[in-house]
């Protein structure tokens, strides 16, 4: 297996990684949105989440849905977002994992700093990516945040986190 | 330190008939009389049967700030105990739920029957015979409970029933069971628990509010599919209900029963969902069926704490004066899987923190609490509809969708209650 190089390198991943954090960051929702494939899944598991599909989840977004999630952003009248939480996503701890035939999944540890009227709220866990090569552009077809705090009550989430 | 409880004089002076004080929703003092005076008092919902459906299972609820184990013991029968053991008073269960022989409780390890009953303390020699057992249980809730496998407790030794206290709220859950072939709901699928810097009421209050999705889900309305803003306009045939007791609904029944479309109310067709469909024609009958899945489910705020908001069910907790704990779970129908799978889906987009309708409610809460700190005006307004409020065949103050009839019911209620004229 050493022999294979691998199909998206270590210096890739980052960059997609830190790209695509500081894109939600600041908000630019459609080259954010660009970086999904078309058979994306956006997923923000609960604490009683086991199954997606037997227990609900804070985010469960498929391709679709994700568009509907910036489609709602967008429109300016997304209250919880209006206006937009100051944000500051750090991301550190970066591990590719390995490839499959899915694509390369990594793993990473994050902190977003959330700023809001309501004060700042520390937001916190670990983003598992997988990411794919597609006509030259690095695309994620996964995108699984687990919260640290998600068998807690948490406040409103309403950025991308 | 509590802060001095209000005389009744106060609260009637706090609140009239159509208007309501902002300190109401921020005063420490007035949220200790809710709690002793309303919430250690009434009827208050805790969990469900089918959350605990094996002997020892036990999961952790509460009532308002009280950690409350609901539990079912070895011989099957359900049970409310105070989350604290009568040893020194350490919290006993961590985990949200389990199954258990016993209730272990860590501190210096004594065990407790999923009964509640104490089964034993370490180095019995350290007690002599004046230290009854059969005295040191777990505290336990003193009435409890159940309608339609919806488990209520009340911390009132004395007062109405469970039933009485739900009086018209009744029908609206037979409303919601009968959704299921099986005349069950299950509520299986996972918690979220979205936590506002709010008051309780501004929760309850807006659960039956007709007059807010236009302008606070407009987002979602204008690049969804949704139903929902049909329902709360002008043309609604929708009602507001106040259904006494702090109970209110919207009755959106009359709304479906004009679109005539089985399964309008979930925003879906019947061939979708074939299997669904064809159990509950099984069970009812194709005539009933039909009007069933035509007519959809319930939109009941059941005073203090439990909102059937037609596919998701929620639970009010209030922690603090500006402090509440949304809890939400989407609701599932014993015997129907299609249907389940899909209320599943839909409820992960619709409410928690992150959800397309629950975010934005939850930051208008927030909104409204830093707003009613505002020492000019004084009042909330709830005039509306006053006009044009009715009494239904059933005896119940009526308005149009959009209407204040429910606010100024919820208000109403609360006031008997903080000024202790009525039974709890
Ligand atoms: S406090 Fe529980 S055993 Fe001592
Ligand atoms: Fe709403």
């Amino acid at each position: 297996m050493t022999t294979t190089a691998p199909t998206i390198s270590r210096t890739e991943v980052e960059e997609f990684l830190y790209r695509e954090a500081r894109l939600a960051d600041e908000g630019r929702y459609d080259e954010w949105e660009a970086l999904w494939t078309d058979d994306a899944l956006y997923w923000v598991p609960s604490g009683d989440t086991v199954d997606p599909h037997k227990q609900i989840s804070v985010i469960y977004d498929h391709r679709s849905r994700i568009a509907l999630r910036v489609a709602q952003l967008k429109t300016g009248k997304r209250h919880a977002q209006d206006p937009r939480s100051n944000v500051a996503h750090l991301l550190s701890n970066i591990e590719v994992l390995g490839e499959d035939g899915a694509g390369t999944h990594t793993t990473a540890t994050f902190i977003a700093i959330e700023s809001r009227s309501r004060g700042l709220t520390t937001w916190a866990g670990r983003v598992e990516h997988t990411l794919v090569r597609r006509d030259e552009r690095i695309l994620m077809s996964r995108k699984v945040v687990r919260l640290v705090n998600a068998d807690q009550p948490l406040p409103t989430l309403a950025f991308l986190i | 330190m509590t802060a001095p409880a209000l005389d009744r004089e106060a609260y009637r002076r706090l609140i009239e008939d159509d208007r309501v004080h902002g300190s109401l929703y921020t005063d420490p003092a007035v949220f200790d009389d809710e709690l002793t005076r309303i919430w250690y008092r009434t009827w208050v919902y805790v969990g469900h049967e089918s959350e605990i459906p094996q002997p020892g299972d036990y999961v952790v609820k509460s009532i308002g700030p009280q950690s409350i184990i609901m539990s079912r013991d070895r011989q099957g029968a359900v049970h409310l105990l105070l989350n604290r053991c009568s040893h020194r008073g350490n919290q006993i269960c961590e985990a949200a739920r389990g199954n258990t022989g016993a209730l272990r409780c860590h501190y210096h390890g004594w065990t407790f029957g999923t009964d509640g009953a104490l089964l034993g303390y370490p180095f019995r020699q350290g007690y002599g015979p004046d230290t009854p057992k059969s005295a040191l249980g777990l505290g336990r809730v003193p009435r409890m409970g159940s309608y339609q496998g919806f488990v209520f407790g009340s911390f009132a030794h004395a007062g109405p029933s469970l039933l009485e206290h739900l009086g018209a709220a009744r029908e609206a859950i037979d409303r919601l069971v009968r959704l299921s072939p099986l005349g069950r709901v299950e509520l299986t699928a996972g918690w979220l628990h979205h936590e506002v810097r709010a008051n309780w009421k501004m929760l309850v209050e807006n659960e039956t509010d007709g007059y807010h999705p236009q302008f606070v889900h407009s987002s979602i309305f204008e690049v969804g599919e949704s139903h929902v803003a049909e329902v709360y306009s002008e043309r609604s045939a929708a009602t507001a209900r106040d259904l006494g007791g702090g109970h209110t609904e919207h009755d959106l029944r009359a709304h479906f029963r004009r679109m005539d479309r089985p399964l309008a109310w979930f925003g879906t067709t019947e061939d979708r969902l074939p299997d669904y469909c064809r159990a509950m024609r099984e069970a009812y009958g194709a005539e009933k069926a039909r009007e069933i899945l035509v007519e959809g489910s319930p939109h009941i705020m059941v005073f203090p704490n439990l909102f059937i908001a037609e596919i998701q069910i929620f639970v009010i907790q209030p922690l603090a004066v500006d402090r509440t704990v949304q809890h939400v779970t989407p609701l599932q129908l014993a015997g129907a899987p299609d249907m389940n799978r899909r209320l599943l889906h839909q409820a992960s987009g619709s409410v928690g923190p992150a959800g397309f309708l629950l975010a934005d409610d939850s930051e208008m809460y927030e909104r409204n609490q830093r707003g009613v700190v505002a020492r000019e005006p004084e009042w909330l307004i709830l005039r509306r509809g006053l006009n044009r409020e009715r009494v239904d065949a059933d005896g119940h103050l009526a308005g149009a969708a959009t209407d204040e009839t429910t606010q100024r019911g919820i208000w109403r209620h609360i006031r008997a209650m903080l000024t202790e004229e009525v039974p709890a």
